[in-house]
């Protein structure tokens, strides 16, 4: 996996993805941005974990801060949707571009993982039975390599 | 943490936390999903620590539930707490006692 995503001299990032592999991710930030814009907030466990509370055993506060913060987080979120889609093709990415395919990866990431109820040990053998359920833990699978690969070229920059 | 691959791990060395006498604090909770690689990534990012302290950071959240990765005034952990949610990670603040 070494050299997929790679820094380069001028401070932007090559990224050499085989074309399967971007038509896998061409759709992801659309779906994510659905969840977000017209999903259940207080209802769905995949949205609570993106917005969770801020402060532990004190429902009021966290409502308050969520009130606070909620439209600001969700802005940054759909404006990395929308660089990932926008660059989505592009064998170059400024920091900035990456960073947000980074965010959207793992928005991703933790939607996915949340909708299966994974554990950290958990292997494909222990899924609840059924297709969409494989097919889900094997985009989960795919985006944490991917996001493996990502943190590491931007970890250089650090 | 989930962990795609294993992590060699440098055992700190002695930057402690400098705590200073401010009353609030935020704390990361573990969770199964964000990768051990990716929470380093973001304690360097956001709050400008080295390898070495953000890994001791990530590992404490990773091995023993949670861990204090900044302290300061009410509005200073506010925006801490909304940074960590802005990259996804489960944090919450609270007084120092």
């Amino acid at each position: 996996m070494a050299g997929r995503i790679r820094r380069t001299r001028s401070g932007q990032y090559s990224v050499r993805l085989p074309r399967g592999e971007r038509e896998i991710l061409r759709g992801l930030p659309a779906q994510l941005r659905t969840l977000l814009t017209l999903g259940d907030a207080a209802g769905d466990p995949a949205l609570r974990r993106l917005f969770p509370p801020a402060y532990e055993g004190e429902p009021e506060r966290a409502e308050e801060f969520d009130r606070l913060v909620r439209g600001d987080l969700l802005e940054r979120r759909l404006s990395a949707i929308e660089t990932m889609e926008r660059t989505i093709d592009a064998d170059r990415l400024s920091e900035d571009e990456l960073t947000a395919w980074l965010s959207s990866i793992n928005d991703l990431r933790l939607v996915l993982g949340t909708r299966l109820d994974v554990t950290e040990e958990t292997t494909e053998r222990e899924l609840p039975p059924g297709e969409e359920n494989a097919r889900a833990f094997a985009l989960y699978a795919y985006l944490s390599y991917l996001e493996e690969e990502v943190v590491e070229a931007l970890s250089r920059a650090l | 943490m989930a962990s795609t691959a294993p992590v060699e791990v440098d055992r700190p060395t002695g930057d402690e936390d400098v705590r200073p006498d401010v009353p609030w604090v935020v704390v990361v909770w573990n969770d199964p999903i964000n990768l051990m690689s990716y929470v380093v990534y973001v304690f360097q990012k956001l709050f400008g620590y080295s390898r070495e302290k953000a890994t001791r950071l990530m590992l404490d959240v990773h091995h023993k539930g949670k861990a204090a990765v900044s302290h300061g005034t009410k509005e200073k952990c506010e925006l801490d707490v909304a940074r960590l949610h802005a990259h996804g990670l489960w944090a919450t603040m609270r007084k120092d006692r």
